[in-house]
């Protein structure tokens, strides 16, 4: 699965569209985690608890997309964009959405 | 025994002695690692800087940083709120998230020639109307690595 986000694959023609495939997941802090954020947060700096939950909750997302992409026949994504939202007090939104198509 | 705005005394002396350490630390490494992996060119633009058949593989790379600000500027930052303007202690936070944003997406393709149409967005993760809620910054960059042929 080739991914990409421009509209094209470089070297690669499309040959056909299978339309938008989005994947998402919702993740809430952990409760420990939360706590060192705490703390960190006194002394600021990089909450590395956080930026982990993010990483993997993003990759997560891209997954669960190429997941849908290939049960369409796709052998890859194009105009990938990423997006997050934070619904709750604790919890945040990881979304990935993009074009499946064909290249030869 | 202790009034209570020694505590808060002691939490804003903490706060930007060390948080100012760590901050300029942050800042060196910065420097330093920008510096090194200059020579990966990455491209704002979806047009490529080049004939796209010479590529030879393409792969979304992305790089993110959740960073917190110290307690003596988000104090500050409280202070300004009242007179307005520049708020320069959080445009240091959001320079070091967004930078080191971009450097770990560098990072994690040294062998490619151009990172194309780049993307750095931020959020902000802890929306909380309760005043202890902890307050930081998300960046994400993203794009679309691209190795190219060496034969042609």
């Amino acid at each position: 699965m080739i991914l990409t986000n421009i509209e094209t694959v470089p070297g690669k023609t499309i040959v056909e569209h299978f339309g938008l495939v989005s994947g998402n997941t919702i993740r809430a802090r952990h409760l420990g985690v939360d706590i060192l954020a705490k703390l960190k947060n006194l002394i600021g700096g990089e909450l590395r608890g956080y930026t982990k939950l993010l990483q993997d909750s993003r990759k997560e997302a891209t997954e669960r997309m190429t997941a849908q992409a290939e049960q369409l026949g796709a052998n890859a994504i194009v105009n990938i964009r990423f997006a997050t939202s934070s619904i709750a007090g604790g919890a945040a939104e990881l979304y990935a959405y993009g074009t499946a198509v064909r290249v030869e | 025994m202790f009034p209570d705005y020694y505590f808060f005394i002691i939490l804003l002396i903490v706060g930007y002695v060390v948080g100012t350490f760590f901050e300029r630390r942050h800042f060196r490494s910065l420097e330093q690692r920008e510096r090194a992996s200059i020579n990966l060119p990455m491209v704002c633009a979806k047009t490529l800087p080049f004939a796209p058949d010479k590529a030879e593989a393409v792969a979304v790379v992305s790089g993110s940083a959740v960073i917190s600000v110290d307690y003596f500027k988000r104090f500050l930052a409280w202070l300004k709120n009242f007179f307005g303007g520049r708020i320069k202690s959080y445009e240091t936070l959001l320079d070091r998230a967004r930078r080191e944003a971009l450097l770990r997406m560098k990072e994690q393709v040294p062998d490619a020639d151009y990172i194309v149409n780049v993307r750095i967005e931020t959020a902000s993760i802890s929306k909380s109307k309760k005043k202890n809620g902890v307050s930081c910054v998300e960046a994400v960059a993203y794009g679309t690595a691209v190795r190219l042929r060496k034969d042609v």
